[in-house]
């Protein structure tokens, strides 16, 4: 199943015809979509451009007066630790990432190629993980990570949050790794490989796409996510990533809203750009498994 | 004999791994969070069972009143993911020049980190200066500023539509996915019979996505009932509790209050929640994987 939503080159058959009326009411409706998807975007960067004095005024104006990009120079002044936020959150996302291929890959080529019994269990089990949001277990993941002496490290905020990025990667790679032709299994085992050399030799070159896939998602998934567990296990700020620093910007008096809006847009470049360059493995990776063979 | 048990051995050291650590980071503490439930746990270095005293202290009015919110705010933001995420699906499959762009354009609330959009709508929500307020009494439908987050009800449909917000993308995606894998045929023979367009979506399409709408409902009933950024950081769960879902609940219990052993009860009674949706998630797909083979 090769889903290739955004190259598919369809013939424009005569039943993809359009009245101009059907026409204007689908690109209406793709507007109100989209305007829902990106209003929050639109304003924040609106936001950003004006300056303080104008977004505390009323009557409410929604293009900025003489708008500049100083919000952008100046966020660096008032939260001098921002690039180390913005550091922290792609170290956090990498290391999780890294630590979530490691146990993934082997995992789900096994429950991709061998049927023992128990195995079945065990997948349901790695599924029901994802369901138990971070903050049920907080309570004993708290007095973990305060035992081992955790606290206020990066690994209090990588460990917790790798656990519940691999349900979700052993699920993608699995189905990725159903499709590889198990003849290539018959055909190493008839020359003499062992399981290992076959795995490490023969499947996982082959893979390599679909680990990529995971890959990437796991990383989005990392850089979106790191909430609940920084803002618990750790209290020092220059471990802190980016959605937590951000609140650096709530000030003792006021939120300095355009600087906030400013950051949250330089922290959100690194997300934007791998989503431009990487688009169509993210929605090959989103809809792999979801859809049937 | 020897290879299949060598393959045996192979198996099962390589899931070894993965096993472990979720055995440590989460089955564990789903474990001590029962046995927690059962004590005083607290700061203070002695710990005591209790027995079942923190279930009867937790349930009063409050939390029963909690618990219904959180079903009905759970129950509006997945309805409202659905039929968005419907409506999107079907118009992002047009054939219309521009879709590869407006498919993309629909992925940011989704790949953004959460927090991120949850301040742009916290600045939206702003009674004196944000957007929303601003346009309303721009365009006369209210006449003062309206503060959202500031009231019980609207602070309640703020934070349920910025959960929609972030939902809706992937539910999208996934549902125009399924529609995509509908055979064209089945389209074809249609427009020949002269089904209209309304007829084929209403006979053809809707009916072919049943079971990826049943699909998506569960897992994001599961995601929703879970949520827990959006509500923190919007509204903290206030104002006077009007959007304490029992996630948030917990938290400030635990967190907040560092009473660990009645957090921890509260938290078993959403595991309890949790673990229902979990079997009824299975059953269903694996109903809807039978009935497709057959």
């Amino acid at each position: 199943m090769a889903l290739n939503l955004f190259k598919s080159k369809e013939t424009r058959a005569m039943i993809d015809r359009y009245s101009l009326i059907e026409l204007i009411g689908i690109y209406l409706g793709i507007f109100l979509f989209l305007f829902f998807m990106l209003a929050p975007f639109i304003e924040g960067f609106l936001v950003s451009l004006k300056p303080l004095s104008q977004l505390f005024s009323t009557p409410y104006s929604f293009w900025p007066e003489n708008g500049s990009f100083s919000a952008y120079v100046t966020m660096w002044e008032s939260v001098p630790r921002f690039g180390r936020y913005i550091f922290n959150s792609l170290l956090i996302s990498i290391v999780s990432t890294i630590i979530v291929l490691i146990l993934v890959v082997p995992a789900a080529y096994a429950f991709a190629r061998f049927q023992f019994k128990g195995m079945a269990l065990v997948l349901g089990a790695f599924l029901a993980v994802s369901m138990f949001s971070g903050a049920v277990l907080l309570i004993p993941l708290f007095r973990l990570m305060r035992t081992l002496g955790l606290l206020n490290t990066y690994y209090a905020m990588i460990i917790p949050g790798a656990a519940f990025l691999i349900p979700a990667a052993i699920w993608l790679l699995r189905t990725y790794m159903m499709r590889i032709p198990i003849e290539l299994n018959e055909a190493a085992y008839m020359d003499g490989a062992s399981q290992f050399y076959t795995f490490r030799r023969v499947i996982l070159p082959i893979a390599r796409p679909g680990i990529m896939v995971v890959a990437i998602m796991t990383f989005i998934g990392a850089y979106a996510q790191q909430f609940i567990f920084a803002l618990t296990f750790n209290s020092k700020t220059e471990f802190m990533p980016l959605p937590v620093g951000l609140f650096a910007y709530f000030g003792k008096q006021e939120v300095i809203w355009n600087e906030l809006m400013a950051a949250s847009f330089v922290g959100i470049a690194p997300a934007m750009v791998i989503i431009f360059f990487l688009q169509r493995y993210l929605v090959s990776g989103l809809t792999a498994g979801a859809v049937k063979q | 004999m020897t290879q299949t048990r060598a393959a045996w051995i192979f198996a099962w050291a390589l899931l070894a791994p993965a096993i472990l650590y979720i055995l440590v980071i989460v089955a564990w503490p789903l474990f001590e969070t029962f046995r927690l439930s059962f004590t005083d746990a607290s700061l203070r270095r002695t710990t005591n069972y209790v027995g079942w005293d923190n279930y009867t202290k937790i349930f009063d009015k409050d939390f029963l009143e909690i618990i219904m919110r959180t079903f009905t705010w759970t129950f509006f933001s997945v309805l409202l993911k659905m039929t968005i995420g419907t409506f999107g699906a079907v118009l992002l499959n047009c054939a219309v020049p521009g879709r590869h762009v407006f498919r993309l354009l629909t992925m940011p609330p989704w790949i953004v980190p959460m927090a991120i959009g949850i301040f742009m709508w916290g600045w939206m929500y702003n009674g004196q200066f944000g957007m929303i307020s601003g346009l309303m009494q721009r365009l006369g439908l209210s006449d003062g500023p309206v503060a959202f987050l500031a009231y019980g009800n609207t602070a309640y449909w703020s934070t349920i539509v910025t959960d929609v917000w972030i939902g809706v993308p992937m539910v999208t995606i996934y549902f125009l996915a399924a529609i995509q894998s509908i055979p064209r045929d089945l389209y074809e023979a249609a427009w020949t019979d002269g089904a209209s367009r309304w007829m084929r979506f209403r006979r053809i399409t809707l009916p072919l996505m049943g079971p990826a709408i049943i699909t998506m409902s569960m897992l994001s009933l599961i995601a929703t009932f879970n949520s827990f950024d959006i509500i923190w950081i919007l509204t903290q769960g206030g104002p006077s509790g009007s959007t304490t879902t029992m996630i948030i609940d917990t938290y400030s219990t635990a967190i907040g209050s560092k009473k660990y052993g009645e957090g921890a009860a509260r938290a078993v009674v959403i595991c309890i929640f949790l673990s229902l949706f979990c079997v009824a998630y299975f059953r269903v797909t694996r109903k809807l994987a039978s009935s497709d083979k057959a």
